[in-house]
C-alpha cells in the first residue's frame, strides 16, 4: 500500500513543487546573471537583493486581468498554454535524479518510475508540446502570433530531428532506452558519455537552445520584428504558463543532458576509490549541480550571443547539425561493431 | 474487472473522438481530436503492455504527422467553402462499399478468432533470447519480419525520393 501509492504520490508532489519553484528562481537568476552580464544590478526591490521576486512576480500575474481577444478561437486560445505546460511538466516522471537509497529504513529510488522506454517517452511527449505554440498562435487570430507560431513550429521539428538523431547514438552506447540503465551504463564503462560522443553532446546542447527557443535562436520571440511572439495576445495566468513552459523545457533539457552526457547522479570519476571523500555530497546534489551548470551556460549564452537570422538558423539545423549526427551515428555503428 | 473498465472507458474515448473528428465543422479543431485520438490509442498500447509501441504512437502520429495536416489546415485558407460539386453524393457508393468491406474484415478476423486455438505466434515472445519490450520488438523486427521491415523501409526511402523530386525540380 505504501510503496505502491503513498510513495510515488509524494514522489510526485516533491518533483512537480521543486520544478515550480525552480523555474520561478530560473527566471530571477535569469535576470541577475544578465544584469550582472551588463554591470546592472537586476531585481533588488523585493527582499534582500531582490530574492523574493519570483513571489511578486507570481502575484502580479495571478491578479492581472485575462483578456481573451473577441475574434480569437475560445476554446483553442484556452487549451493552448495548458497544452504547452503539462508535456513540459509530466517528462519528469522519467529522469532519474539519484540511484535507490535507503530512507527510513525504506529502500526509495529517487526516480518516479523507471520504464522500459524512457528516452522514447522523453521524446515523444516533447513532441506533443509543439502543438501549445502552434495553437496559440493560431487561436489569437492576430498576424505576428501567428507568423511566429510558424516559425517556432518550423524550427521545433527540424531541430527535432538533429536531437533525435543524437540520442540514438546515446542509446547505441548504453544499449537501453530506461534512463536508469543510461547512467549505470556510463558507471560500468567508466566514462561519461560526453567524453565518448563529443559531438553528439555538441549537437545536442544546440538543438537543446532551439527546441527551448532559447537565445540566439529564439526567433520566435523576436521583439523587434513580432512584437512579443507567440503569446502576444495573452496576458495575465495564461500567458505565464507559457513562459512558465519555456523555462520547464530548459530544465528538462538540462537535466537529460545531464543524465545522458555526464553522467546523471555519479561524482566525478565513479570508480576511482581514492576520491571517496566525494560522497559526502549525496547523490541527488551531484545531479542538480551538474544541471545548474548548463541552466548557467543557458542563460550566459543568451546573455553573449547576438540572434540568429531565420534562414541561417533553417541552414544550420538541416545543412549542418542533421548530416553531422547522421555521419556520427554511422561512425558510432561502425566502431561499436569494429571493437565489441 | 478494472482491466475491462479501462478498456471499455478507453475504447468508448477512442470511438467517440473519431467520432467528433469527421463531424466538427472547424478543420483545426478536428485536427485537435485526431491527436485525441491517437492519444487514446496509445493509452490502449499501454494497456496492453506494449510500451514501446505507444511511445513510438505518440512520438509518430500525435507528434510528428498531425502537426504537418496542423500546419495545411492552418496555411490553406478554408474559410470560404470550396464550390460544390453538382453531385454531393457522388462518393457515398464507393464509401458505402469500403466501409462494408473493412466490417466484413473485420467480422471474420473475430469469427476466425474464436473458431481457433490461440496461435502458436502468441506463445512465441516467451521463448525470445532477449527481455524488455523495445528489445523484444527490436528482436522480431530483425528476425521474422526481416523482409517487411524492409520493404517498408524501402517504400519510405522511394516516398522521400520522390518527395524531394518533386519540390526541386531542377536539381
Amino acid at each position: 500500500m505504501i510503496d505502491q501509492f503513498v510513495i510515488p504520490l509524494l514522489k510526485i508532489l516533491i518533483v512537480l513543487n521543486a520544478t515550480l519553484v525552480g523555474v520561478t528562481y530560473m527566471v530571477l537568476l535569469e535576470r541577475k546573471v544578465i544584469a550582472w552580464a551588463q554591470s546592472r544590478l537586476g531585481p533588488m526591490r523585493v527582499g534582500p537583493y531582490g530574492v523574493l521576486q519570483p513571489v511578486a512576480d507570481a502575484i502580479k500575474l495571478m491578479l492581472k486581468e485575462d483578456i481573451t481577444p473577441t475574434k480569437a478561437d475560445r476554446w483553442v486560445f484556452t487549451v493552448a498554454p495548458i497544452i504547452s505546460m503539462v508535456p513540459a511538466l509530466i517528462v519528469y516522471a522519467v529522469i532519474p535524479f539519484g540511484p535507490v537509497v535507503r530512507l527510513f529504513g525504506r529502500d526509495v529510488s529517487l526516480y518516479i518510475t523507471d520504464i522500459n522506454v524512457g528516452l522514447l517517452y522523453i521524446v515523444s511527449v516533447a513532441s506533443v508540446g509543439v502543438y501549445g505554440i502552434i495553437l496559440a498562435g493560431y487561436a489569437s487570430n492576430s498576424k505576428f502570433p501567428l507568423l511566429s507560431s510558424l516559425r517556432a513550429s518550423a524550427q521545433l521539428i527540424s531541430y527535432e530531428v538533429a536531437v533525435t538523431l543524437t540520442l540514438v547514438s546515446v542509446i547505441l552506447m548504453s544499449g537501453s532506452l530506461s534512463m536508469v540503465s543510461i547512467v549505470d551504463s556510463q558507471y560500468n564503462a567508466r566514462v561519461w558519455f560526453a567524453f565518448v560522443q563529443p559531438v553528439a553532446f555538441v549537437i545536442f546542447f544546440i538543438g537543446g537552445l532551439a527546441e527551448t527557443n532559447r537565445a540566439p535562436f529564439d526567433l520566435p520571440e523576436a521583439e523587434q520584428e513580432l512584437t512579443g511572439g507567440f503569446h502576444t495576445e495573452y496576458s495575465g495566468m495564461r500567458f505565464a504558463l507559457f513562459f512558465l513552459a519555456e523555462y520547464a523545457n530548459m530544465i528538462v533539457v538540462s537535466s537529460v543532458a545531464t543524465t545522458l552526457f555526464f553522467g546523471g547522479w555519479l561524482r566525478p570519476f565513479p570508480n576511482v576509490a581514492a576520491l571517496h571523500f566525494l560522497d559526502v555530497l549525496p547523490s541527488w546534489t551531484w545531479f542538480l549541480l551538474k544541471s545548474f551548470v548548463f541552466l548557467y551556460i543557458f542563460i550566459w549564452v543568451r546573455a553573449t550571443l547576438p540572434r540568429y537570422r531565420y534562414d541561417q538558423l533553417m541552414r544550420l539545423g538541416w545543412k549542418v547539425l542533421i548530416p553531422l549526427a547522421i555521419a556520427n551515428l554511422v561512425v558510432t555503428g561502425i566502431v561499436k561493431v569494429m571493437l565489441f | 474487472m478494472a482491466e475491462a473498465i479501462t478498456f471499455y472507458t478507453i475504447a468508448a474515448c477512442i470511438l467517440g473522438f473519431a467520432a467528433l473528428v469527421v463531424t466538427t465543422k472547424d478543420t483545426v479543431h478536428s485536427v485537435l481530436f485526431l491527436v485525441l485520438d491517437f492519444l487514446f490509442v496509445a493509452a490502449l498500447y499501454v494497456m496492453l503492455g506494449a510500451q514501446f509501441l505507444a511511445a513510438i504512437q505518440i512520438l509518430v502520429y500525435a507528434g510528428g504527422i498531425v502537426v504537418l495536416y496542423l500546419f495545411v489546415v492552418m496555411l490553406v485558407n478554408l474559410k470560404r467553402a470550396p464550390e460544390a460539386h453538382q453531385d454531393p453524393h457522388r462518393l457515398s457508393k464507393l464509401g458505402f462499399g469500403l466501409a462494408c468491406a473493412v466490417l466484413i474484415e473485420l467480422g471474420v478476423i473475430i469469427v476466425s478468432g474464436y473458431m481457433k486455438a490461440p496461435p502458436a505466434a502468441l506463445a512465441a515472445p516467451a521463448v525470445l533470447p532477449v527481455s524488455g519490450n523495445t528489445e523484444q520488438v527490436g528482436w522480431l523486427l530483425y528476425t521474422s519480419y526481416l523482409i517487411p521491415f524492409e520493404i517498408a523501409s524501402m517504400l519510405l526511402l522511394v516516398a522521400m525520393i520522390g518527395a524531394i523530386v518533386l519540390a526541386k525540380r531542377e536539381l
